[in-house]
């Protein structure tokens, strides 16, 4: 991540690639043998990109020969009945309501936590604070999704007398841990790169340390905390595993937090197993993790170039 | 009461709803931790980590599990670090801010928001579908080595750029070529860098999911994978499946919290190594 703040800084050395320097002219190849490999390795990315675009496309597109675009947005889904359904409204809500709801928690506390990282904290309880997001980060999702199943669907389900733990909310609840660390670092990151110039002139004409965070960093800081909720949203939305494990997965269209709900992701993961390689099942499957994928692309490139105005903005 | 006093009783009260958003966080992890390690130590034994499951996995241990994920975490980095180093060199050493890239730099960060499930999706369509290597260790490793492709990049990169200009330019003053320069003195500078990136690639194969569960995972295996195109039980897959899909889950508890222990325990060691040592790189740094 701060990678990108460096860019731009001492490019002679690496970027030079005048043959004056090598001296003695040897074949083009031999000399530059460590180009062409390098080159080619580097492109790893790229291809693997490609290689997810191309195959998700290809395995959805029979599905979309075979079936009307529209028919994804109705409202029934039963892929194994004769004729079959394949209205995936019900998921499409299902991801949206428990990535809203886990908006509604993670987004003021991990923009509060990091502004208080990134502002107050003074020098090792800000460390300790970094590590703890950190950490957060890396727990592997699959234990999110155990700790709701076993811990926080049974304690629900007792204080809100639910006919079963197993709830959007409790989906929620947990995707909203999970975004916090994403939103929480990517908007310290934000705060921290607006210039120290900015909070030195708010404070020489008087304003208190609290008037300058809200009136002058985090305002001049926007879009890249904009960005850092839209890649929160992003991570949430993509997320499978938890949301699996403690949303309950049933395909009713309902809009209550307190009604078990199946999300895109959780549709593809439960129903991959269960069907036989090449089925029409199998490419409308496909075809959601392309909607998937669209969805979160998109929100990520929209949430990279937010936080790349910020560079932009405030670079002199 | 004065403007002044009225100024600051709004900025303590501020700093107070700040500083609690921060605790939240840290007890939302104490929370996760206290439930895990509680329930889970429990179950933990030395026979729990060295014995297969048995009578339906309702009783026994996670041995093959751990072996499983094993293989599949050293699969995906022998993959992933040649080519994730390589990218990183090209991207600071030989073509700092050109088109291309901006390019890969894009497809870096596009690579990594990509959902896991999508990556499971990829796996079973190309690894297992199209290349025909079967529900194996060797798709999942696959699999997994794109996933944390990003992750080692960015973090070879980072180290990359960490070491100062006049390193390289002292050498190449000397005569050295480009890339004795990379290999001899620019390399070992940003290698403890490029090694933390690889074992946060590692910590996050081990930990993930979705992109093994149509690829690699196995319910139950009754014996050790014995070639790459075996499959596998994994310890994330074995958390899953005891916990939703077993019909003897509910018996199954103390099982299924020792289980998820362990991946935890695992999970967290490597990145609190990763923290540590960081720490100490940056504190010795002799430039």
């Amino acid at each position: 991540m701060t990678a990108q703040g460096l860019n731009g800084k001492g490019c002679s050395a690496g970027a030079d690639d005048s043959p004056s320097l090598h001296g003695l002219p040897r074949s083009l190849f031999r000399k530059r043998l460590d180009v062409v490999i390098l080159f080619i390795l580097s492109s790893a990315s790229l291809i693997a990109l490609g290689l997810i675009f191309f195959f998700i496309l290809r395995e959805a597109f029979p599905f979309f020969r075979r079936v009307p675009l529209v028919e994804l947005f109705s409202r029934t889904w039963l892929p194994t009945l004769e004729p079959p359904r394949f209205g995936a409204l019900p998921m499409i809500l299902g991801s949206a309501t428990v990535t809203a709801g886990a908006l509604i928690v993670s987004v003021p506390i991990g923009l509060a936590a990091a502004a208080f990282i990134a502002e107050v904290a003074p020098g090792i309880t800000k460390d300790v604070f970094k590590s703890a997001i950190e950490i957060l980060a890396s727990i592997p999702s699959v234990v999110y999704g155990f700790f709701g199943l076993a811990v926080l669907a049974p304690f629900l389900q007792s204080t809100l007398s639910l006919p079963t733990g197993r709830t959007a909310l409790t989906g929620a609840v947990i995707l909203a841990v999970m975004a916090l660390p994403t939103i929480a670092s990517l908007a310290e990151d934000a705060l921290t790169a607006v210039p120290a110039s900015y909070r030195e002139a708010s404070l020489a004409v008087g304003a208190t340390r609290w008037q300058t965070i809200w009136r002058v960093t985090v305002p001049a800081a926007s879009s890249g905390l904009l960005g850092a909720v839209i890649l929160g949203m992003g991570r949430a939305m993509g997320e499978t595993m938890a949301v699996l494990m403690v949303t309950g997965n049933s395909p009713q269209l309902t809009a209550s937090l307190l009604k078990p709900v199946r999300t895109l992701t959780a549709g593809i993961a439960l129903e991959m197993a269960e069907t036989p390689f090449g089925s029409l099942h199998y490419h409308a499957l496909f075809s959601l993790g392309a909607l998937l994928l669209l969805i979160t692309l998109g929100m990520n490139w929209s949430a990279e170039w937010f936080r790349g105005r910020l560079v932009r903005r405030h670079r002199r | 009461m004065t403007e002044r006093r009225r100024r600051r009783i709004t900025q303590a009260i501020a700093f107070c709803l700040l500083g609690s958003a921060g605790l939240s966080v840290l007890l939302t992890l104490a929370i996760i931790l206290y439930f895990m390690t509680a329930q889970g130590s429990r179950a933990v034994s030395w026979e729990f980590l060295t014995e297969f499951p048995r009578k339906g996995m309702t009783e026994g241990g996670i041995y093959p599990a751990i072996v499983g994920s094993f293989c599949l975490a050293t699969g995906a980095i022998v993959i992933s670090f040649p080519l994730a180093v390589s990218s990183a060199i090209w991207l600071s050493e030989y073509a700092r801010g050109s088109l291309w890239v901006r390019v890969i730099r894009v497809g870096v960060n596009t690579l990594a928001g990509v959902p896991s499930i999508v990556f499971g999706l990829l796996g079973l369509a190309f690894f297992v579908g199209v290349l025909k290597l079967g529900v194996s260790v060797l798709a999942g490793a696959l699999t997994l080595a794109l996933l944390i492709l990003p992750i080692i990049i960015r973090a070879s990169e980072e180290a990359l750029r960490a070491v100062p200009t006049s390193f390289r330019e002292g050498a190449l003053a000397l005569g050295a070529t480009q890339w004795q320069t990379v290999r001899t003195i620019v390399l070992p500078a940003a290698l403890p860098g490029i090694l933390t990136g690889a074992i946060l690639g590692v910590s996050r194969a081990v930990g993930e999911t979705a992109p093994i569960m149509f690829t690699a995972a196995a319910f139950y295996m009754a014996r050790l994978p014995r070639s790459p195109f075996d499959k596998v039980m994994a310890l994330p897959y074995h958390v899953f499946v005891m916990a939703t899909e077993n019909p003897n889950y509910w018996r199954t508890k103390d099982l299924q919290f020792g289980t998820t222990l362990v991946l935890l325990a695992l999970v967290l060691s490597l990145n609190l190594g990763v923290v540590v040592w960081r720490t100490g790189l940056r504190r010795r740094k002799r430039w």
